[in-house]
């Protein structure tokens, strides 16, 4: 009984619904990747761990089976059912290259990512551009400005970044849902423009 | 280039029964016709549980109010995703959930997935 959800049906998808699609939301520590996916979701944000082996720093390190010891990470994600017949769900995701396990599996099947960067910890995103880069997931960026420092003008960001000249950049306050949902369309917008 | 541990990344494994004993010893390995965005929900004409692990009892009556993703069933029973997958699966094959694929992965990059979700992103929030 426990884990029969309290309520309502809302927990549950809509009958109807055949399809389900994946965007990663990604970034380093505390760029707001919780924020962001609480804010679109429709659901309260569900949180899962993944058991998982810890190998070491890099992604070269993976193959190596030596001296693991297993660990959990966290994920969270949210949900938005956009059409009668499709689902979309926001997996958030950590950056740190030793999660790469969890990046495998999550980012098996995702139409693309948003990045989330601070652009006053820019070194910081490196690990996670190697990462998307990696894993070939196409991205855009969207630039979560916290409290009123002074603008980075975007073409910094884009040479700190390395980011090539058609790879969408966008300004993002995860906690406003008109701001976030501008991002994932940005990201949409430019996923579709990669099929022409 | 370090970034700063979360805490709760370095406390070690506790899920509500150790997963050896709830996967009868099956390994975590990633069970790849089950992906974290499979939709399942019970089977209509699915076997008796009576003789049905506990855990998979539950995930069974969680599963009966409709469709869930794989994620959002570990996500409601704090099951780590591994355990969850196995136990998924075998009830999966023997006749009691019934899943939905996700989409293949020739299709990605479907025009009309695409279509979709920009629509029903700018219909909602545009
Ligand atoms: N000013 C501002 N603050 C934000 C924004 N987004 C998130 N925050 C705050 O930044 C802090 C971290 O946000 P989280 O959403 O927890 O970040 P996270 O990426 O999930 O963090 P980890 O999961 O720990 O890596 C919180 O206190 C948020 O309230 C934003 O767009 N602007
Ligand atoms: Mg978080």
């Amino acid at each position: 009984m426990a884990f029969k959800p309290d309520s309502d049906e809302s927990v549950y998808l809509r009958e109807s619904v055949q399809t389900a699609a994946k965007i990663l939301v990604v970034g380093h520590f505390a760029v707001g990747k919780t924020t962001f996916i609480g804010t679109m979701s429709e659901i309260p944000p569900l949180r899962t761990e993944e058991v998982m082996t810890r190998a070491g720093e890099g992604i070269d390190d993976l193959k190596g089976t030596t001296g693991k010891t297993t660990t959990t990470v966290a994920m969270d994600f949210g949900r938005l059912t956009l059409s009668e017949e499709l689902v979309l769900y926001l997996f958030g995701t950590p950056g740190q290259q030793r999660f790469v396990q969890v990046w495998e599996d999550i980012s098996r099947g995702a139409l693309g990512a948003l990045v989330l960067v601070d652009p006053e910890r820019l070194d910081e995103s490196f690990p996670v551009m190697d990462l998307v880069e990696h894993y070939g997931i196409p991205y855009t960026i969207a630039v979560n400005r916290f409290g009123d420092r002074p603008d980075h003008a975007d073409e910094e960001i884009r040479e700190a970044l390395d980011l090539l000249p058609e790879t969408p950049l966008v300004s993002c306050d995860a906690r406003d849902q008109r701001s976030s949902a501008n991002a994932l369309i940005t990201l949409v917008r430019y996923l579709q423009s990669r099929l022409n | 280039m370090t970034t700063p541990d979360e805490p709760e990344q370095e406390q070690p494994a506790t899920p509500l029964v150790p997963a050896y004993v709830i996967t009868n010893g099956r390994s975590l390995l990633d069970d790849d016709t089950l992906s974290l965005i499979t939709l399942v929900t019970t089977a209509q004409d699915a076997p008796a549980v009576q003789h049905l692990d506990p855990e998979k009892r539950r995930l069974l009556e969680l599963c009966s109010g409709g469709h869930l993703s794989v994620a959002e069933i570990a996500g409601h029973t704090q099951f780590p995703v591994g355990v969850v997958k196995i136990l998924l699966s075998d009830l999966t094959q023997g006749g009691y959930l019934v899943t939905r694929a996700p989409i293949p992965a020739a299709k990605l990059v479907d025009r009309n997935i695409l279509e979709q979700v920009l629509h029903g992103l700018q219909a909602r929030f545009g």
